[in-house]
């Protein structure tokens, strides 16, 4: 599979990242050649094959629905870009 | 005192040698001199160790020290350590300081011993150089031309030129084992969930997994015997008990059988680290070792099956770096979504980027069942393969790495020949098998580590094979000349 520039900004949209005009086209090519060498696994027939989606094949283990934490805002917020009144800001989002 | 090993520098501390304070003293020094040309630290948290190692002193002196207390470690940049600045190698996280401990950092805190520092690591654990640093690579002791290998490059470098006796890493697809291997020291990735990922800042949560770097196999018992362990916080955290890992050390090696993978000694290994490998399987013949041929027949598969999986969890895992909550974020964002971007996009750097976009992309509509599907059923074939392969035998050895250390900056425009330098050690993690390497012998002056592969939660069984060659081998105790 190879891809463009468009394609390029199609994914960088779909992961939210900014990338540079100027950048496009070595990320197209990096990544195509990422893709090419992906593609190997399309040489083998696999449709009897269950997915493995954990290497021990482990269920997820549940627990009782219980508070586990404590309330830790202040503490938390200590590391965000923008807070007040104990409420993360972010530009406008609501006209 | 800086060549030492951890169980030679606990029982100085239990004699009254010397004290925890100044061997902390000792080793920061030895930071403070070499680490400006290395570059194997992030962050040095030298009055945080003091105050560590003064309690430790205490402990000792009250006669409720553990095999760790006052031992000095280096902790790997990736771990969230409570007040103290957390990286993980990125711009992103640049002015992070963890608001809590990792059940890693939890364990070395309570069993009394001391953090010198976080150790420089490839951003967010993606590369094999430790050249995809915000902080700048990190330089490998033994010719500071050649990288120390990564993503754990710091950890294994800061341990190579003996600025700390030991640290740790995490390995997704080979992050401990080949820095181990390039940098002549030993390293252990456990079994997939035998050490807690809370507090680990996640990259492929599949795959990730938490290890050990030591000079020796015995002193990774140790540590293993404090990291190891169920835990709540953990989901994927294993429910298995925790042998203790030293006491098996001693057992001899009759009888052992060692599987030789031939997909691992294919045209693809460089020819003098295929007869250093070989001799030190041939030192394990004279123990009495029987050596058996295997195939792992979708080996050649791994890396680009990983290359779909690992991608395609980080791009999920890293979506919470978004400006808003903790971490970068732009200056003057126009709206939401300038918000995002930009500080995504300024926060990363570019390996990072490339493989949440491979992410996006094989998760996105239409291309879901070609390429992550796929991978987990290449996933399955992988695994069964180890599965087989130890039916016959009781580990698995072969070359970490195809080649000793390489020049910086040799293949850092060229990621797949980068990914390439993990073909031995991927399969592993996608499996979730334990793994070490082993110091072995030297290519043109540069160290070359055997791979030692068990099957699942058999880690008492590698650390006593390793252990047993470093009683008839010399090749763990060597190190730099600068350095000594």
């Amino acid at each position: 599979m190879s891809l463009d520039k468009n394609d390029v900004e199609k994914i960088a949209h779909l992961a939210r990242l900014s990338i540079a005009e100027d950048d496009i086209p070595g990320y197209a090519d990096n990544l195509s050649n990422i893709l090419e060498m992906v593609e190997q696994m399309n040489a083998v027939d696999t449709d009897k094959v269950s997915p493995m989606a954990h290497p021990h094949d482990a269920f997820q283990r549940l627990r009782e629905d219980v508070v586990t934490e404590e309330n830790q805002r202040e503490h938390f917020q200590k590391n965000a870009p923008e807070v007040e009144n104990g409420l993360y800001l972010v530009p406008q989002v609501i006209e | 005192m800086h060549s030492k090993t951890i169980a030679e520098l606990a029982d100085g501390l239990m004699k009254g040698d010397f004290s925890s304070e100044e061997l902390t003293q000792n080793f920061l020094k030895r930071v403070k001199k070499f680490d400006p040309e290395l570059n194997s630290f992030i962050t040095i948290s030298e009055e945080h160790a003091i105050a560590q190692a003064k309690a430790a002193d205490e402990m000792i002196s009250k006669g409720n020290a553990t095999a760790l207390t006052g031992i000095p470690f280096a902790q790997k940049d990736i771990f969230c350590t409570n007040g103290v600045k957390t990286t993980c190698g990125s711009k992103m996280l640049d002015n992070f300081i963890a608001p809590y401990d990792a059940t890693v950092i939890h364990n070395f805190n309570q069993a009394g011993s001391v953090m010198l520092g976080k150790t420089n690591m490839d951003e967010f654990a993606m590369g094999s150089s430790n050249e995809t640093s915000f902080y700048g690579s990190v330089k490998n002791p033994w010719d500071t031309s050649t990288v120390p290998g990564g993503s754990s490059g710091g950890s294994a470098a800061a341990v190579a030129a003996r600025l700390v006796p030991a640290s740790t890493g995490t390995d997704t697809g080979g992050s401990i084992r080949q820095p181990a291997a390039l940098c002549g020291i030993t390293g252990l990735k456990p079994t997939y969930g035998r050490v807690s990922r809370y507090g680990m800042i996640a990259f492929a949560s599949s795959l990730d997994q938490a290890g050990t770097f030591t000079q020796t196999a015995e002193d990774a018992a140790l540590m293993l015997n404090v990291m190891a362990g169920f835990d709540e916080k953990d989901s994927t955290s294993a429910e298995q008990s925790v042998p203790d890992y030293s006491a098996n050390l001693k057992q001899d090696l009759k009888g052992l059988k060692i599987g030789l993978p031939k997909e691992y000694f294919n045209e693809g290994l460089n020819s003098d680290v295929a007869k250093v490998v070989e001799e030190a399987i041939n030192e394990y013949k004279k123990m009495g070792a029987e050596i058996i041929d295997i195939s792992l027949p979708n080996s050649h598969l791994s890396v680009p099956a990983y290359y779909v999986i690992a991608p395609a969890e980080c791009s999920s895992n890293l979506s919470r770096f978004d400006g808003v909550r903790f971490g970068y974020r732009c200056d003057d964002p126009k709206d939401l979504e300038d918000l995002y971007k930009r500080s995504r996009g300024e926060g990363f750097g570019e390996e990072v980027k490339r493989r949440i976009m491979i992410g996006a992309y094989a998760l996105s509509a239409g291309y879901y069942d070609a390429y992550y599907l796929k991978a987990q059923k290449i996933r399955r074939l992988i695994s069964d393969d180890f599965t087989q392969a130890f039916k016959q035998v009781d580990v698995i050895m072969g070359p970490t790495s195809p080649e000793v250390a390489f020049k910086a900056g040799e293949k850092s425009n060229d990621p797949v020949s980068m990914y390439l330098s993990d073909i031995y050690t991927i399969a592993t993690n996608l499996a979730g098998l334990p793994g070490m390497s082993v110091p072995c012998g030297f290519s043109n002056n540069m160290p070359v580590g055997l791979q030692i592969i068990g099957n699942h939660f058999d880690e008492s069984r590698l650390l006593n094979v390793a252990h047993q060659y470093q009683q008839t081998t010399d090749w763990h105790v060597q190190m730099p000349e600068a350095y000594k």
